[in-house]
């Protein structure tokens, strides 16, 4: 186990442990970076659309991870950010600026809706949240001039700085905007969860009546984690117009909501690698279902016709043995089997158990 | 003037009154208990203080300043800390992260500062990060820095409460049964801190307790409360032979 002899604030401060550990996730940017090298263009489209879920992941994860506020709508703020994209990208306005312009907007949207959801708690939240889902879809029929309704738009490739970023025509260079989105994406999350910011939204999220003794407003903190999280949302759904190309009110049903969610339990919530792992199983798991389909055929000769809902179910499966037996998500199981490692032969069965929580102050309102 | 002023205050909750017209006065430098049976409205007459209820009649002034008319989060801003009966920490996080929620109220840099992570961010850190290692420092909390709160036993949780309230550098400490669940060692220490956060730090500390030893051992003066009302006020010994107190906790001589 390696132990940090911690000599100054910064060792504490900095996003890394020590040199090992920054490091180790240079190497990993690294190997991911150069995908294009060593993937052909199929699986390189599948690694972007994991990184675009991740994002989208993230975006979620500041809201229901971090800041304790069950939403089951953010697909509603995917397609805000993805017709806002495209919509400014037809008047004319450059990518670089309509891009995080998209963003911005989508995070005032979230602002506009958060004010009515700042009164709502637990599962209320989520029907509230999830009817704003249901609701986008009629809103994108509804307003055809503006969206093309149910037919849809249709986006082709973005010029950066002369370059032609288009998910089919260059798929390497969509990668990398991509993956640039999703580093600066999760700095800025390192850097919001190291500042008196990020934890005043595990105040909110812990125990909202002692945030509020320590001077948090409880009000105030919930819009800015909504139009955080909206935003980064935004920028997803922005990306996953320009992976789709094609997209229309259907796009970002309510299902997408519920996976996002069901993604982040998966992955660990309440932390920036759970998004990523759980963006890896939501991202992977058609494609392994499809080989594994194939491979179930050859060997015991059946039809490989397509079973519907088998994907939903299977997710629903997984994330049904998560809740019961890790209920801390891929990255708790991680955290655990790393733990087993450094501390071999000392890891006690019942180190992570959590303990009994003593009695909450009674609610007082 | 006095530091907190209690005067005529009633609180109902429906037909139930749970504070009856209750006044006092906490002076400044001065370590305040209130003690009575459970039900008294003790723990009512603090989550007045922090702005969690409306009282139905009556006011309270926090030095001159009209604390009605503050936020349930702005009262923090007046330099009033406190802890609570139940414990309410930030079960997810370790208690580093707690005491630095402490220092919420004397955050200076904004959302994007922050997200950047600008040098104002870094500075503001690192100040946070002295005061905050100076009050782990005053209460032997070094061992328990990165531990989740989660996998703390009772005792060290009672004293993460009292570090994360001394982390907002209050003038008023509110401490809701601080020895309560604790043991005879523990409450000792909790009586030798009370003293030093009084003398060292210069703090005013209004306490509710039931402990009586920890009560006449640290406290200058005593209200004595049964259902909402007051029953006595003075020393600890005066309000511990006082007729009406002993009544109520050991009812009438026939």
């Amino acid at each position: 186990m390696r132990i940090v002899f911690k000599t100054n604030y910064m060792q504490d401060i900095r996003p890394w442990k020590d040199a090992y550990q920054l490091c180790l996730y240079l190497i990993l940017l690294a190997v991911v970076a150069t995908a294009p090298w060593w993937l052909d263009d199929f699986y390189l489209g599948e690694l972007t659309n994991v990184l675009i879920w991740a994002i989208a992941g993230l975006g979620l994860m500041i809201l229901t991870g971090h800041t304790g506020q069950v939403s089951l709508g953010h697909a509603a703020f995917l397609a805000f950010g993805c017709y806002a994209n495209v919509i400014l990208l037809e008047a004319g306005v450059p990518f670089l600026i309509a891009f995080p312009l998209a963003g911005i907007l989508t995070g005032l949207a979230g602002v506009t809706v958060a004010i009515p959801a700042l009164r709502l708690h637990g599962i209320y939240l989520a029907i509230f949240t999830m009817a704003l889902s249901i609701l986008m879809d009629d809103v994108i029929v509804l307003a055809e001039p503006i969206t093309g309704g149910v037919a849809g738009k249709y986006l082709g490739g973005v010029e950066i700085f002369g370059f032609l970023v288009d998910r089919w025509g260059t798929p390497v260079q969509f990668f990398w905007l991509v993956l640039g989105v999703a580093v600066l994406v999760t700095l800025g999350y390192i850097n919001l969860l190291r500042a008196p910011l990020g934890r005043s939204f595990i105040a909110v999220r812990d125990s909202e009546l002692s945030a509020q003794a320590m001077g948090v407003d409880i009000a105030r903190t919930k819009m800015i984690s909504f139009a955080l999280s909206c935003a980064v949302s935004g920028w997803a759904g922005a990306l996953m117009g320009m992976f789709s190309g094609a997209f229309n009110n259907e796009t970002f049903s309510v299902l997408i909501s519920i996976q996002l969610l069901m993604m982040i339990v998966i992955g660990g919530l309440g932390s920036i690698h759970g998004a990523f792992l759980g963006a890896i199983v939501i991202g992977f798991l058609p494609q392994f279902l499809s080989i594994s389909k194939e491979y179930v055929g050859a060997v015991f000769g059946g039809n490989t016709v397509a079973i519907p809902g088998l994907e939903f179910g299977i997710f629903g499966m997984i994330l049904i043995a998560f809740i019961l037996f890790e209920p801390m998500g891929l990255y708790g199981r991680w955290l655990k089997v790393r733990t087993w490692f450094e501390l071999f032969p000392f890891y006690r069965k019942d180190m992570f158990k959590r303990q009994k929580s003593y009695l909450k102050t009674e609610r007082l309102r | 003037m006095s530091l907190l002023e209690f005067e005529y205050v009633t609180l109902k909750f429906g037909g139930l009154t749970a504070v009856n017209d209750l006044s006092f006065e906490v002076e400044e430098g001065e370590v305040f208990a209130i003690v009575g049976p459970n039900g008294a409205g003790k723990s009512t007459v603090f989550n007045l203080i922090s702005r969690f209820y409306d009282p139905y009649a009556g006011s309270i002034r926090y030095n001159g300043h009209d604390l009605l008319k503050a936020k349930a989060s702005g009262v923090a801003a007046f330099g009033v800390a406190r802890t609570f009966q139940n414990i309410e920490l930030f079960e997810h996080a370790t208690v580093l992260q707690n005491l630095l929620v402490g220092r919420h109220r004397h955050r200076k840099t904004n959302m994007l500062s922050e997200v950047l992570f600008l040098p104002s961010a870094r500075r503001q850190e690192l100040e946070n990060r002295e005061k905050v290692e100076e009050i782990i420092d005053f209460l032997d909390l070094q061992a328990f820095r990165d531990k989740m709160i989660s996998g703390l036993p009772y005792g060290v949780r009672k004293v993460v409460e009292v570090a994360r309230a001394l982390a907002t550098d209050p003038k008023l400490l509110l401490l809701d049964e601080p020895a309560s669940g604790l043991s005879v060692e523990e409450t000792t220490d909790m009586r030798w801190w009370i003293d030093d956060i009084r003398r060292q730090m210069g703090i005013t500390v209004l306490m509710v307790e039931h402990d009586m030893g920890l009560v006449s051992g640290v406290s200058d003066r005593v209200l004595a409360m049964a259902d909402g009302a007051k029953l006595a006020l003075g020393t600890p010994a005066e309000v511990q032979s006082h007729p009406a107190v002993v009544e109520a906790y050991l009812g009438k001589a026939s």
